[in-house]
């Protein structure tokens, strides 16, 4: 049960880490990354060819590919995205569905569609002693990870110039414009910084989950519902929703197997009943 | 003059169909049949988006559970085909009243992952109950039959099927034209204008969204009968994506460049499978990501801008929000 609990945790880790990704970017750009499930799957595929190519290891793996992976996503905002601002939104959503397909099916022909093994770091192999139960050591860093990681995002949002400039823009673009902030400025890198997020998630998942093309597409959809949850634009909500909808699964997992991956839209349906915005969104932020 | 007389509607009407008549004889039988099913899903899809300004992308949950239920009315009982496909379309307008009654509360981009998430649920459901749906292995062996008369050649079924996709049609253009219609375009528009006229803007987007489910399922229930085979395939969210993506390559709001989109998707992704080239992804992203970067009335509405100078309805993606959306971009 307590374990099972702290399985829910760590698949939530993973919800949370795009989630907040998603958040971020949508609110700074009004955009939902359908793309964002892609760039978690290269996360992966970066790992894996780091490893197998050139034999870097997890370490700088966990380093290297979110900042090779944050870099491209300034160059797809800056070629692309960029592009389509000012329009409706929906059509930037298109693009991303394109930009996913192309991306999946670009790595399905280098790979295949069977899964790639990689192999744990030798350092995270064994369990840790929980006190109640023993806990496989990579998911325990994984969680670790993805909590530092949530609140490092939370204070630079929160306690920094930045994350200050961020905020205003994001709830209040025209307004902070005229007190002569750049917004535009901001764009892109926030662009990439969700981007990175994604492709962190994907390099955890690496060692955790198979390695394939379609990893990150199932997941994604799953990730909007979560979205959906925690409120767009709500970037605690989706954090929190991530975490809670990880525990909710691997609890229902216990008792009814059939629903491990229908619940996060049986739960998406009860709150939109209940709360049409989501959990943390406000009404107005429907959009 | 030449120009005045094509956009003139009765001939494009003829030419649409002495197209739709003589296609199995230009292309393989069974790819045609695809097109003009797909045809009619690209127009439903674009019912909801160009009209009522509503992208769903999730509507492979109701063309896969016509698909399912035509076929499993087929296998198991023996009736004839078109009885099969219309409870198809049925139980896809039913399924649609309580997932268009939760998505229609949001707008734009939130009523696309909704719509995405509830198809999800639906692929999973279809994924779970193996029993019925055959699960990985997909429903087989759904015979083709018409009052005992033998439908298995695919050129005949072909216009066995016809007249169920040119009356799905027909009835999305009669929709369209009617006060109903020009209640949805207002909804997109202006949905506080046309609250505030009096219409009640959810019951219309719901009307609408089931409308678009039936006949979705109605081209989701032949598709299954023509291919004889239903698999997981058809309810997956890429089948959602590539009916809009039929819709934006065509011309979002113009109906008939969803029957052009149709026709060129499915040549293409058939030209590439005889190619062997198996990651179609990669082609079918492409051109839809520059569709959406660089053509965005797609190609009926840039030939009717070209033709008649003027964009008629406008094409136009989402709830109204920008006046700059039609088409033109608008750097930031």
């Amino acid at each position: 049960m307590l374990e099972q609990a702290f399985n829910g945790l760590v698949g939530g880790a993973f919800y949370a880490l795009l989630a907040l990704g998603l958040a971020v970017i949508f609110g700074m750009l009004g955009v939902v990354n359908f793309a964002h499930g892609a760039f978690y799957m290269l996360g992966a595929f970066g790992a894996y060819m780091l490893l197998t190519d050139w034999g870097v290891s997890f370490w700088v793996a966990l380093g290297v590919v979110p900042v090779g992976l944050g870099l491209i996503g300034v160059v797809v905002e800056r070629l692309l995205i960029r592009r389509l601002a000012g329009l409706d939104p929906l059509y930037n959503f298109l693009l991303t569905f394109g930009l996913a397909l192309i991306l999946q099916d670009l790595m399905k022909r280098e790979y295949g569609a069977q899964s790639q093994p990689y192999p744990r770091p030798s350092a995270l192999s064994g369990t840790v002693d929980l006190g109640l139960f023993s806990y496989p050591a990579y998911q325990v860093f994984v969680l670790g990870v993805a909590i530092v990681t949530c609140l490092a995002v939370w204070y630079v949002l929160s306690r920094t110039r930045a994350g200050m400039v961020v905020r205003a823009a994001t709830e209040r673009p025209e307004l902070t414009r005229a007190l002569g902030i750049d917004v535009g400025r901001w764009v892109t890198p926030v662009f990439g910084v969700g981007i990175a997020l994604a492709g962190l998630a994907g390099v955890l998942a690496a060692p955790m989950r198979a390695v394939n093309p379609l990893m990150g597409s199932d997941l994604i959809i799953a990730v909007f519902a979560v979205v959906v949850i925690g409120g767009l634009g709500s970037i605690f909500g989706s954090v929190a929703a991530g975490f809670a909808v990880g525990l909710f699964t691997a609890l229902a997992n216990l008792y009814v197997p059939a629903l491990s991956q229908t619940l996060v839209f049986i739960l998406m349906v009860a709150v939109l009943l209940w709360r049409p915005a989501g959990l943390f969104g406000r009404e107005e932020g429907i959009a | 003059m030449i120009i005045r007389l094509l956009a003139g509607r009765p001939i494009l009407l003829a030419v649409g169909l002495l197209a739709a008549l003589t296609l199995p004889w230009v292309i393989y039988p069974p790819v045609a049949m695809d097109m003009i099913c797909w045809a009619l899903f690209a127009v439903a899809v674009d019912l909801l988006l160009g009209f009522t300004g509503l992208l769903s992308f999730g509507h492979a949950a109701f063309w896969g559970t016509a698909a399912y239920v035509s076929g499993l009315i087929a296998v198991h009982s023996g009736l004839p085909f078109p009885v099969a496909v219309l409870a198809g379309a049925l139980a896809a307008a039913t399924l649609a009243v309580p997932i268009g009654w939760l998505s229609v509360r949001s707008t734009g981009i939130y009523f696309a992952m909704v719509t995405l998430a509830f198809a999800q649920l639906v692929y999973f459901v279809a994924n779970q109950w193996r029993g019925l749906t055959g699960g990985e292995n997909g429903l087989q062996g759904i015979p083709r039959d018409l009052f005992g008369v033998d439908l298995s050649d695919p050129f005949f079924f072909y216009y066995a099927g016809l007249p169920i996709i040119l009356a799905g049609l027909w009835c999305a253009w009669r929709v369209v034209r009617s006060p109903f219609g020009r209640v949805l375009v207002a909804v997109r528009d202006n949905p506080a204008r046309a609250r505030a006229l009096g219409y009640p803007v959810e019951k219309y987007k719901l009307l609408a969204f089931v409308l678009s489910a039936a006949l979705s399922g109605l081209a989701g229930g032949l598709f299954a009968i023509g291919h004889g085979f239903v698999s997981l395939q058809e309810v997956y969210w890429t089948t959602s994506g590539q009916a809009v993506m039929m819709v934006v390559l065509g011309g979002i709001g113009t109906l008939w460049g969803g029957v052009i989109g149709a026709g060129l998707i499915v040549e293409l992704n058939d030209y590439l499978a005889t190619a062997g080239f198996e990651e179609i992804g990669i082609v079918t992203g492409t051109v839809f990501a520059a569709t959406v970067l660089i053509f965005r009335r797609g190609i009926w509405g840039t030939a009717r801008h070209l033709l008649t100078g003027h964009s008629g309805r406008r094409g136009r993606a989402g709830a109204g929000r920008s006046a700059a959306a039609d088409g033109e971009a608008v750097r930031a």
